[in-house]
């Protein structure tokens, strides 16, 4: 009997995929074609890009810090802290900036997208979107779809810039080592593939984000309580996916910019 | 003049309004008399025993048809298959005289936008002001704002609410709330109106208000219309009032009389077990119907 609940289970989780994968495809190619909301794009983005600069801001400046501190008692046992720099700064770049930047957005955004909208779908607004002749996917997913994906692109410069900031901080005032030798060997070590590898993952994590949290707020069902459950989905797959893509994406990105 | 200022009462001297086409943009014309929705054997269930079977009914042109039935019996469920936001699991559904039943979204919402939808709690957009939400359509048609300013004030004095323009639906009372929803449904003068439960959870008085505003929009305009309750007292007081424009308010009909367009369906579990007039409906013997009227 207990294989019963495991194939339901598969069968949901596969239906779930399916109608993910058509609603996300819907969403994208709604871009090319009218009506286009771009007011709608432009609120979100204000929602998404500037609501999410602090916390982004904090996060990486902290983690850059962190770095350093963890980075120069090891290296110190190779008597190689002069590197610290390099080491924050590619580590950065590549990785944690894009990352954790996806992260705190997905924590701020796909909750708050799937809780509007699930609520808007409980009040029956999404019915009436519906009944006064507007399409929900393009008037409310499409717009945030594409203000996430540009907003992570400028939100994960950000993180860059401050971890490195943060690991200089540390560097200085903590390590009490040189800030120009720091600066400069992050500077020097940086290549155009780093910067690629670094700026290409925001596009894939705010694809992810937007489109997740709409997808639960859309699916929404049994009231306030549902709106809680369409949050908590939302947050976790959109983190989880990020990560998953994240790791299949330097697979992908290492095979094309090998490693010097 | 815009078309909305059709909302005022009616010149006595100018001929009634038309009737709808259910053909092209919208105007109303009294020469075709096809149905305007019309249902043959619509059945629906969402995980479980079907919650419409083998619907069939239509509604005529300048007819309201009144949909009763208990909480629960699919009532609403009907009327959001009336517009296409349900599909059928089987069976024909005619929307101005276009097939709906398998039509995809995109080509539903411009037939969409030719009918007014009341919800049963209103589902004003709680973050856009009164103007907006009675705009939400003309702003969506690129109206200019002058414009969309002078017919939103003119649909919400039509419901009696000018002073709410500015206001937030979360500063209004449930009342307030449903009459916003009303003039959100009249503002582009539909070719045809769905009231899903407009006066349910509201107190007498202001129900009456509810009712007294669609009788004046089914005698000023003559818009067909299906509306869902299980509140006898408001299903009977549609049927026996008429909109007086030289008082601007509802009175009975004189020595018992009853409006010969508005006709009434009731729903038992999923099945229409009675389509016909008051005076029908008070003379069923169905045992189903004898009990929900006493």
């Amino acid at each position: 009997m207990a294989i019963i609940p495991i194939e339901r289970t598969a069968k949901q989780l596969v239906l779930t995929m399916q109608d993910y994968s058509v609603f996300a495809w819907r969403a994208f190619m709604n871009l090319y074609t009218e009506p286009r909301y771009w007011s709608e794009f432009l609120i979100q983005s204000d929602i998404i890009g500037v609501g999410s600069t602090a916390i982004v801001l904090l996060a990486g400046f902290f983690t850059g810090g962190v770095l350093a501190l963890q980075s120069a008692a090891t290296l110190s046992q190779f008597g190689a802290t002069a590197v610290t720099g390099q080491f924050v700064g590619i580590t950065m770049i590549r990785e944690l900036g894009p990352v954790l930047s996806g992260i705190m957005v997905a924590g701020r955004n796909a909750s708050s997208m799937a809780s509007e909208l699930g609520s808007m779908v409980v009040t029956e607004q999404i019915d009436a979107m519906r009944a006064l002749g507007v399409d929900p996917m393009r008037k409310l997913v499409t717009p945030r779809i594409f203000a996430c994906i540009s907003m992570l692109f400028f939100l994960t410069i950000v993180a860059d810039a401050f971890g490195i900031i943060g690991g200089g901080a540390v560097t200085v005032f903590l390590n009490h080592q040189d800030g120009t030798q720091y600066f400069s060997k992050a500077w020097e070590s940086l290549r155009y593939p780093d910067i690629i590898q670094g700026l290409v993952k925001p596009l894939f994590s705010g694809y992810i984000i937007a489109s997740v949290g709409c997808f639960y707020g859309l699916r929404t069902t049994g009231g306030t309580q549902g709106v809680g459950r369409s949050t908590i989905q939302a947050v976790v797959n959109s983190s989880v996916l990020i990560i998953l893509v994240d790791f299949l994406l330097t697979r992908v990105l290492l095979a094309f910019f090998p490693p010097l | 003049m815009t078309a909305f200022t059709n909302f005022g009462p009616p010149d006595p001297d100018s001929p009634a309004p038309d009737l709808p086409d259910p053909g092209q943009s919208g105007k109303k014309s009294a020469a075709d008399k096809a149905p305007v929705v019309a249902f043959r054997n619509v059945s629906i269930a969402f995980d479980g025993p079907p919650v419409l079977n083998d619907i069939t009914f239509s509604v005529a042109p300048g007819e309201t048809r009144i949909l009763l039935g208990p909480a629960g019996v699919g009532k609403s469920v009907l009327l959001k298959l009336c517009n296409g936001l349900l599909r059928p699991d089987s069976g024909s559904i005619q929307l101005f005289g276009e097939e709906i039943a398998a039509m995809p979204e995109e080509k539903l919402f411009p037939l969409r936008t030719r009918i007014g939808m009341v919800f049963q709690e209103g589902a004003l957009f709680d973050s856009l002001t009164v103007r907006d939400n009675v705009a939400y359509q003309l702003i969506q048609e690129n109206v200019p704002d002058d414009e969309i300013d002078t017919r939103v004030r003119e649909a919400l004095s039509f419901v009696g609410l000018e002073e709410t323009f500015s206001f937030f639906p979360a500063s209004l009372s449930g009342g307030m709330r449903r009459r916003v929803a009303i003039a959100r449904a009249f503002i582009n003068h539909p070719d045809m109106l769905l009231y899903d439960s407009p006066t349910g959870g509201l107190d007498p008085v202001t129900s009456t208000t509810i009712i007294e505003l669609i009788v004046k929009e089914r005698d000023v305009h003559r818009t067909p219309s299906i509306l869902v309750t299980h509140r006898l007292q408001d299903a009977f007081m549609l049927c026996t009032h008429e909109f007086a424009t030289k008082y601007d308010c509802m009175i009975p009909f004189p020595n018992g009389e009853t409006d010969p367009n508005t006709t009434f369906l009731m729903l038992e579990e999923g099945r229409l077990i009675f389509d016909g007039s008051l005076q029908d409906l008070l003379k069923s013997q169905n045992p189903f119907v004898r009990e929900f009227l006493e």
